[in-house]
């Protein structure tokens, strides 16, 4: 065994990133790394490479136990990491770069001809033919992509972490990689890879570990395990806990339609779609990372501006351009990321609470504190906020309740629909099972709630229908017996997309794009 | 109010520790006269010759606390200055010159903040361009003379007294207190906050970032404006070369000496006057203790550097553990005192 990883423990303020995973890498292996967003898998690497330090656990290469204290101490241990972003110096030549820290030295001085020497070395093995004297900047991103891996291999030499190497590279260039990463591979190298394309996972490795809310929860053999199982790992099913409310058969069809988007759609980002909202229903989105579900709800908030379509309620027409056309007309948000786009964190519990009715209010007519001060208490009561008073920096709480300010901001709103997006992320299971039921009690006022999750059985549990999203497209409808984890598992991966002509998985198109999706600030 | 008055405790410890030092170097720095029905005095003299800081400050803390900066505040008092001066020195009188100074300081700061929020260019570099630019600008009005005047009406505002107290402290001393009540009596004050903590959650939750980020570069170039009309009135002529020259410094270390930090969030704009007040009694301070003139802006930076360093979070906690250890030893050899 190469590298053993056992129980590996790390947290950060409010969440467990990781959670005892255990990870074993074999010499001469390719292991592919997996899981949506907030799985473990950065954190997991950077532990590896010295970037955090572990809370817990032991890490063992070759047998020895090692802590990497920096990436450099890790590079000197054997553990090398190329990332999607070449972080190499494209100003200078490839040899300088293949050499840097490193350079020959003659006289004292750098020595150029050795240098180039030693550089053409280094990538012999490698299949490129190139002027290693030529600045960096001047190749393709897989050639540079190819040049930081010698390096790491040149550097470290053990074990070779490749972070989201192709993202950025078209088939061919993808398959060159391959080649590279084979060859390394058969030459004893243990390899890490991390990718969201998950054909790239079957066609490379041999054996893959999926993570989950920084859990291991799998480790198999590529060949012999198929995609549907695959997904339904990643995904996950996991709320056996939380009863299973039964859905009233037919319920949701004699509920009022309250609001109508027709044909919201933004070339690149989602295909155009169609979506009613009933009173006092819930919807939900499900789908891969990247798939298009969380596009589609910024679209309806107005946070990214629809290109195409239009959207009406009882009354007419509603003009949805941004957030705050979006708030005034009833709408509501908890974004996905709540660190970066829901909670302000050096405000207190109290402010933050009363930021998106103040915000609605105006400047000039500032909510009076004495009900600032009931507001934040009655929800601090209502949502069971634990916290030891309301002037409480939002920052200090755990995530979990972090979840709930941000909720009570909106409820403190009343809107009529209002969007969840992976509104149970990173939250222990207590606090989960109180979120899925708060949203039961609010339908029943009568507000509508879309929700957007990676966990297939929170959506059957919580939502009267369920929209499929693949390959930024909506591509199904499920609703009463149809609303199960399995024939969602199969509506995301199913391979019948029309443009199959493209060559293209659609599940690896989807969640292969994801990291690149550049988000707008307004 | 005490929790306001905790927040400007170190400010106002500062103040005094410095008052004390520069009284043992000169003795009647406190003193205090009334000579010709106006209040005279080492004091009242740093409270005047603080003002166009202070001033500056005021303006700065708000856009601080949206995570920005404004480098053009110096070269916005040399284009009011001009401004002014120009209108006054064509006849215009003293009220058109006010308006037009106001306005050219708030189109100054429209311009920086439109770069900033709406080309989303960093406020560093924005503010940079009309820092550079703007000197130029000042010095075509002023047609590259220094602009005299005579106008006693608008001198007045520099050097005049109203009930024995200087003009220009009354003006510092009103906006800095009008600001403040408009920041904490409307919502504005944690709207600012909002959006400097986090911008992005801020939108989403509704708030007009875009615009409250113009709102306060407005806001700067006001108060700017204020201070260029202040040190135009005070020499009776706009200087475009050297009107606010480097004053955008002391206002940044103003506000930083007032504790806001500037990745932005929460701030106070007493406390930031109160630090520019301490860079005057600085300023003053070593004059009036005596030292050679080469010698003030050595002490000056020793001083200051002193100030942030009794402010340092980092420091802040190795302070507790000696004091804690400290604590512990009493404690110890206490014990062993009774035994």
């Amino acid at each position: 065994m190469l590298l053993t990883i056992r129980s590996l423990t790390k947290s950060f303020p409010g969440t467990k990133a990781l959670d005892g995973v255990n990870f074993d890498l074999v010499a001469g292996e390719v292991h592919a790394l997996l899981g949506e967003n907030g799985a473990g898998k950065s954190t997991l690497i950077k532990c590896l490479t010295g970037a955090y330090r572990r809370d817990a656990g032991e890490i063992r290469l070759d047998g020895r136990a090692i802590s990497p204290g920096s990436t450099s101490e890790a590079q000197d241990l054997g553990i090398g990491t190329v990332y999607q972003e070449v972080n190499l110096l494209a100003n200078l030549t490839v040899a300088q770069n293949l050499t840097f820290g490193r350079e020959p030295r003659r006289f004292g001085l750098v020595d150029g001809r050795a240098q180039k020497r030693a550089a053409e070395e280094m990538l012999q093995g490698y299949g490129l033919n190139i002027d290693v004297g030529r600045d960096l900047g001047s190749y393709s991103v897989a050639i540079q992509q190819i040049i930081a891996i010698a390096r790491a291999v040149e550097v470290s030499g053990k074990v070779l972490i490749l972070d989201e190497p192709t993202a950025s590279l078209d088939a061919a260039e993808v398959a060159m990689l391959f080649d590279v990463v084979r060859r390394l591979r058969d030459r004893g190298l243990g390899i890490v890879f991390v990718s969201h394309f998950l054909d790239q996972v079957f066609a490379l490795c041999d054996r893959l570990t999926v993570l989950r809310n920084g859990q291991h929860v799998v480790t198999e053999r590529t060949d012999g395990l198929d995609r549907l199982a695959l997904i339904h790992h990643m995904l996950g099913r996991e709320l056996e806990a939380v009863e299973t409310q039964g859905h009233a058969e037919g319920a949701g069809v004699q509920k009022p339609e309250m609001l109508r988007f027709d044909g919201m759609g933004r070339a690149g980002v989602i295909e155009p779609f169609d979506l009613k909202v009933r009173r006092g229903e819930v919807i939900g989105f499900a789908g891969l990372l990247g798939s298009g579900r969380t596009e589609s709800a910024e679209l309806l908030f107005g946070l990214r501006r629809a290109r195409t379509g239009s959207a009406r309620d009882t009354d007419g027409p509603l003009t949805i351009d941004t957030p705050q056309a979006a708030i005034a007309a009833g709408f509501g948000f908890a974004p996905e990321d709540r660190k970066t786009e829901g909670i302000v964190a050096d405000l207190s519990i109290r402010e933050n609470i009363i930021l998106a009715l103040q915000a609605r209010r105006g400047w000039a007519r500032r909510l009076p504190r004495a009900e600032q001060d009931r507001l934040a208490a009655q929800y601090i009561e209502s949502l069971d906020i634990r916290t030891s008073d309301a002037e409480k920096p939002i920052g200090e709480l755990s995530g979990g309740n972090q979840q709930k300010v941000v909720l009570a901001r909106w409820l403190a709103m009343n809107p009529r629909f209002l969007i969840l997006d992976e509104p149970t992320r990173g939250i222990d299971v207590g606090a989960h099972a109180e979120i899925l039921k708060l949203i039961g009690r609010l339908t029943e006022d009568g507000m509508s709630v879309l929700i957007i999750s990676s966990e297939l059985d929170e959506l059957v549990v919580a939502a009267d229908r369920i929209i499929v999203v693949r390959d930024r497209r909506h591509v199904r409808e499920l609703t009463g017996a149809d609303l199960t984890a399995d024939t969602i598992l199969a509506a995301i991966a199913a391979d019948d997309s029309p443009d199959e002509s493209s060559g293209k998985n659609p599940v690896a198109i989807a969640a292969a794009d994801a990291p690149k999706t550049a988000k707008e600030v307004r | 109010m005490m929790r306001s008055l905790k927040r400007v405790a170190p400010q106002l410890l500062t103040l005094v520790v410095l008052a004390a030092l520069v009284s043992w170097f000169f003795p009647g720095f406190l003193r205090i006269e009334l000579t010709d029905g106006r209040l005279v005095g080492p004091v009242i003299d740093i409270l005047k010759r603080g003002a166009p800081v202070a001033l500056l400050a005021v303006g700065m803390t708000l856009v601080v606390a949206t995570g920005g900066i404004d480098l053009s505040v110096g070269t916005v008092m040399a284009i009011t200055g001009a401004v002014a001066a120009s209108a006054l020195v064509s006849g215009w009188g003293v009220p058109v010159a006010l308006v037009l100074a106001m306005g050219a300081g708030l189109a100054a700061g429209f311009w920086n903040g439109c770069l900033v929020s709406v080309l989303g260019i960093q406020p560093i570099v924005a503010t940079l361009i009309l820092m550079t630019a703007g000197r130029g600008i000042a010095q075509l009005i002023t047609e590259g003379r220094i602009l005299t005047f005579t106008d006693t009406g608008f001198g007045f505002l520099g050097s005049g007294s109203l009930m024995g107290i200087p003009v220009p402290t009354l003006l510092w001393v009103s906006t800095a207190v009008l600001v403040a009540l408009l920041m904490r009596r409307t919502a504005l004050g944690l709207l600012i906050e909002a959006v400097g903590v986090n911008r992005r959650a801020s939108a989403l939750a509704g708030v007009n970032a875009r615009g409250l980020i113009i709102v306060v570069y407005m806001a700067s170039g006001l108060c700017a404006a204020l201070a260029g009309i202040i040190a135009t009135a005070d020499i009776r002529g706009a200087d475009a070369n050297n009107a606010g020259l480097w004053l955008e410094l002391d206002a940044i270390l103003a506000v930083v000496i007032g504790g806001n930090s500037l990745l932005g969030g929460r701030f106070s704009i007493a406390a930031a006057v109160l630090g520019a007040m301490i860079i005057q009694t600085i300023n003053t301070g070593i004059l009036l203790a005596g030292f050679p003139s080469e010698y003030n802006l050595v002490i000056k930076a020793v001083l200051v550097l002193a100030i942030l360093m009794i402010q340092s979070p980092h420091l802040a906690s190795e302070w507790a553990l000696i004091r804690l250890q400290a604590e512990r030893r009493r404690t110890v050899r206490g014990q062993e005192g009774t035994r």
